[in-house]
């Protein structure tokens, strides 16, 4: 595997020191090495965004990271989206109020790129179908027609603005 | 058909929402790649970079020496499997000459892709890197990728064969074809090219295989573990209880995981050889190219009707592209399309004549839907096609040929008897929903500012829940093994439920609907009965997830084997009130006396009496409270209904976008209306995939253009509209719960919406036929050919007549990929 290089890593608010491959993705990282399966593998090409996660709150495609790039940073990965009791997030409950998963594969990547859409999002008001389907163009689902993605990231983002008000 | 009365329902017809969801949405689902074994070694394949060659020498030296590096096997190492992967299909009275298939090649590479040689070591990227060291010194031999080229036998896929044509299979029906096309007043005849496409579940396949102590246990990412079970321990030579199958958490299938896969035998095999555990998971670029396609047709058809709109005649000449191999049903495909033949018509005389020709490119097999699409897809453009012919409004034309309600159940010239049927029901709500003056007026107001849009109609039907065994096995159409389903319905003492299913779902939600429908029948809650599949070693026999069958077979088996236990439970409770069984109903959540609800027993008191206190029990009756069962239906069930797409057309780029989609679809009774909607949802996408993005290319030398996500044109959320979309309910006398299969009826409907309405968006611009995929470039050329300046595609791909054979194949486009996403 060639050599070896130290990381410190923040992942779900847990610190973790680590000896990694230079080339280990941190995808592979995640899975592999902490045991965080939830974020998932669908291409070699940056393509799918199933193993979308959050680096220092910006949606990264763990595929496409090097581990050690990441030195020092705050990861966010689906398991640490629900609340320490296990409350759901609200994009995981309006995916599941909404059937916004069939098969799941694509689903944890999914909500942590509609994480960073509407953490993001500046505007007010209910946010449009338009806005959701731009915010999502990077992420691939086979199952769903994204149909009842884009309801439950809207139902997902007027929750939060009902909690916010 | 079952006898026993349905209860009053009232979890089922419900939305519920889905009990599998909580693990999928936080992350804690246990998909094949998320798990390891103690010792678990990885497995990497070296794959042929010819589509066609001798492998002269194989040198593993080099990769043999990398650190971590255990073993790398050839085609020869592995000559102790007892079996060539299988082919399922062996209709009586057709002679298939089936090229043998082994999970390594001995010899020759038949496609781009083939598996040279299994690299296994202990991390996964040293796998890979000693994969790419394995040295392969190839023989070149001449490639033939059309398939209609194919068919000169020319260049030959297997030598031994003496021919590319494996197999003809014809089947008439009404009277003689050519006769009824010669006595009609109109005959339209078209070349309509159905490419190759992939199957594209997000989740590649995978498996970890453990051989221990003489035995086998796969965890597989597969639609069929029952199957597997059985194929493993053929090609090992393992007694079948010796082996365990294990789907666990399956990120999608749409037939690709309907398969008897390669890497799986090898790591198994790999696995015993060696004592350890061995895992592969399939990269996206394997899956774009080993992971079987679908599709891949060219087909002649010819229509007969009568001047005042009644088809007289349909004749389709299906050459199918099989690719290098069979799968586990290759050659059955375009067989299963041809059962649907009519679609939702009365048409008296039908043919279908179909070829199997190899080419050097991956085997086709079972894709959503799997040959009624094609299908569906060469009679609902050719519907519209003479439509134009006669002058008749596309709409009219149908409801003039629709096969009338008071029809069924009604025998179809190919002896096959649709079980029921209301097309003019869901045409009519489907017209409601789209307005037609309103669009009519708006068409032609958006043309006015240079805006071409149109409107295609699909009215459908389609035959699944594949079974019933009879008809299906061995001494039927000729699959391997019938099909059927088990169920076995288990109450604990406590009252909870855990039932095991044959099917094997991969998305569908199984977990929820079965839920739904066993706590109806037991008089429980959803949330304590517990839907356990895929696992060979837990349940009885099953034959998994595939042609829209887990409802309607696997379904109703559990339905039965729940209104068993609710019998048993019922004279149970009967004894201890001292009443009659046959006053006992369940209600409100308990078997309790009609009239008087107050006296009676919840299920954990009932199963208190079966496992608990034995005196409690009717005399003679046995303890426990569980039931197995087999349930084979007693037919096929057709779904249907009308779908409606509305399409932009860039007359600038000839870019095609859907902006809206109305779709009324029948499954008979829902059990949950949110799945159902799921299903269709998807299964539109899949269909719109293929009508404008998605399309399987390979070059003249049988190089795979498509090979990963980025040449392969997905959908994403920007390239598909939201949808409206409604149901008619029709019963189904087949099965006790009246429902039909939902999951492949939104693909199989799709793709003739979308070349319709792309024809209507493009009439008045002298364009009267275009094929599939209507990528910007083919649309544009379209164009530019009407309009008169010659860049136009080939007549062949127009379509308009009958060409020269070799042109245009389906899956062996331009070298340039088409389309692509914007
Ligand atoms: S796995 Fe990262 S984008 Fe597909
Ligand atoms: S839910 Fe299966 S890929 Fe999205």
């Amino acid at each position: 595997m060639g050599a070896t290089v130290a990381l410190q890593v923040t992942v779900n608010g847990e610190s973790h020191d680590s000896e990694v491959p230079a080339r280990m993705l941190l995808v592979h990282y995640l899975r592999d090495e902490l045991g965080l399966t939830g974020t998932h593998v669908g291409c070699d090409t940056s393509n799918c965004g199933a193993c979308t996660c959050l680096v220092d709150g910006e949606s990264a495609k763990s595929c496409t990271v090097l581990a050690v790039q990441c030195d020092g940073a705050q990861i966010t990965t689906i398991e640490g989206m629900a609340g320490p009791d296990g409350e759901l997030h609200a994009l995981q409950e309006g995916f599941w109020a909404e059937h916004g998963l069939q098969c799941g594969y694509c689903t944890p990547g999914m909500i942590m790129a509609a994480a960073d859409l509407l953490e993001r999002r500046t505007a007010d008001g209910p946010i449009s179908e338009q806005e959701v389907r731009k915010g999502l163009e990077g992420n691939l689902c086979r199952c769903t027609g994204y149909h009842n993605i884009v309801k439950a990231v809207q139902a997902a983002a007027e929750a939060s603005r009902e909690v916010a008000a | 058909m079952s006898t026993v009365e349905v209860p009053p329902t009232k979890h089922v017809g419900q939305s519920l929402r889905r009990k599998e969801d909580p693990r999928l949405i936080t992350g804690r689902a246990t998909y094949v790649d998320d798990l390891a074994l103690p010792g678990m070694l990885h497995a990497a394949v070296v794959r042929s970079p010819e589509a066609h060659a001798r492998v002269v020498a194989i040198d593993a030296s080099a990769a043999l020496a990398r650190p971590g590096i255990k073993a790398v096997y050839t085609g020869e190492d592995m000559s102790d499997l007892l079996a060539p992967l299988p082919m399922a299909w062996a209709p009586p009275g057709v002679e298939i000459k089936t090229p043998e298939r082994w999970p390594l090649v001995r010899g020759h590479v038949r496609h781009m892709g083939d598996a040279v040689a299994l690299v296994i070591g202990d991390d996964k990227y040293v796998v890979v890197d000693a994969a790419a060291d394995v040295e392969v010194e190839y023989e070149s031999l001449p490639v033939v990728i059309d398939v209609e080229q194919a068919l000169k036998d020319e260049v030959l896929v297997h030598a031994s064969l003496g021919t590319n044509k494996t197999h003809e299979w014809s089947m008439g029906g009404g009277g003689d074809i050519e006769q009824a096309l010669a006595a009609s007043d109109v005959v339209v005849q078209r070349r309509i090219v159905n490419h190759r496409t992939a199957g594209a579940a997000m989740e590649p396949r995978g498996c970890i295989a453990e051989y221990r102590a003489g035995a086998l246990t796969v965890w597989s990412s597969t639609q069929v573990p029952h199957l597997l079970r059985l194929f493993y321990a053929v090609q090992m030579g393992i007694s079948e209880d010796k082996v365990r199958v294990i789907a666990p958490e399956v990120g999608g299938g749409f037939g690709g995981k309907l398969q008897v896969c390669a890497e799986e035998t090898m790591c198994a095999w790999a696995s015993r050889k060696l004592g350890r555990p061995v895992k592969w998971i399939e990269t996206r670029s394997e899956n774009m190219a080993v992971s079987h396609h679908g599709r891949d047709q060219v087909d002649y058809v010819r229509m007969g009707a009568t001047a005042d709109g009644k088809i007289t005649a349909f004749h389709a000449k299906i050459i199918q592209d099989l690719g290098a191999y069979f799968g586990l049903l290759t050659p059955m495909i375009p067989e299963l399309g041809a059962f649907v033949m009519t679609g939702c018509y009365a048409i008296p005389v039908v043919q279908t004549d179909i070829v199997g020709v190899l080419t050097n490119k991956f085997f086709t097999d079972a894709i959503r839907g799997a040959g009624r699409p094609e299908m569906t897809h060469m009679l609902e453009v050719m519907i519209d096609q003479l439509a134009e012919e006669l002058g008749i409004d596309p709409i009219e034309l149908r409801r003039r040929n629709f096969i009338a309600p008071e029809q069924f159940p009604y025998e179809t010239p190919y002896g096959i008897t649709y079980d029921s049927g209301n097309y003019e029901a869901a045409l009519d709500r489907a017209l409601e929903i789209v307005d037609m003056e309103a669009f009519r007026a708006e068409q032609a107001d958006l043309r006015s500012r240079g805006v071409l849009r149109g409107i295609g109609f699909s009215t459908y039907t389609e035959i699944c829940g594949l079974a019933p065994s009879r008809a299906v096995g061995p001494s039927g159409f000729g699959l391997g093994i019938g099909l059927y389903e088990s169920a076995l319905v288990r109450v604990h003492p406590t009252g909870s439920v855990t039932v095991y299913t044959g099917a094997s779902p991969h998305g569908q939600g199984h977990e929820t609907g079965f839920a739904q429908i066993v706590a109806d029948r037991v008089g429980t809650d959803p949330s304590v009965v517990e839907i356990v599949h895929g696992d060979t070693a837990t349940g009885p026999m099953g034959l998994g997830t595939y042609g829209s069958r887990s409802l309607s077979v696997g379904g109703v088996a559990v339905a039965h084997a729940a209104e068993k236990i609710a019998q048993k439970a019922r004279e149970i409770v009967a004894h201890n009130l001292e009443a009659d069984p046959a006053d006992i109903e369940v209600r409100d959540g308990r078997f309790s006396l009609k009239g008087d609800p107050d006296q009676g027993m919840t299920l954990a008191e009932v199963a208190g009496c079966a496992y608990v206190d034995a005196t409690k029990m009717p005399e003679g009756m046995e303890l426990g409270l569980e039931q197995a069962l087999i349930y084979d239906p007693s037919n096929f069930v057709f779904p249907f209904g009308t779908h409606v797409c509305v399409v932009d057309v860039d007359p600038e780029t000839g870019k095609v976008e859907v902006v809206r989609w109305v779709a009324v679809d029948d499954c008979g009774p829902a059990v949950n209306p949110m799945l159902i909607d799921g299903q269709v949802h998807g299964g539109i996408v899949h269909g719109i995939g293929q009508a404008i993005y998605e399309q399987v290319v390979y070059d003249e030398r049988g190089q795979l253009v498509t090979g990963t996500f980025v040449d392969y044109a997905l959908p994403t959320t920007m390239e598909v509209p939201s949808f409206e979309t409604d149901r008619t309910e029709t019963k189904s006398p087949s099965n006790s719960l009246g429902v039909k299969g939902i999951g492949e009826a939104g693909t199989i409907a799709a793709t003739p919406a979308i070349v319709n309405a792309v024809i209507d968006a493009l009439r008045h611009e002298g364009i009267s036929f275009i094929d599939m995929p209507l990528t910007p470039l083919r649309v544009w050329q379209a164009l530019e050919q009407a309009r008169g300046d010659g860049n136009g595609p080939r007549d062949s791909e127009q379509g308009a007549s009958l060409p020269a054979q070799g042109e245009g194949s389906a899956g062996s486009g331009p070298t340039i990929p088409e389309g692509g996403r914007s």
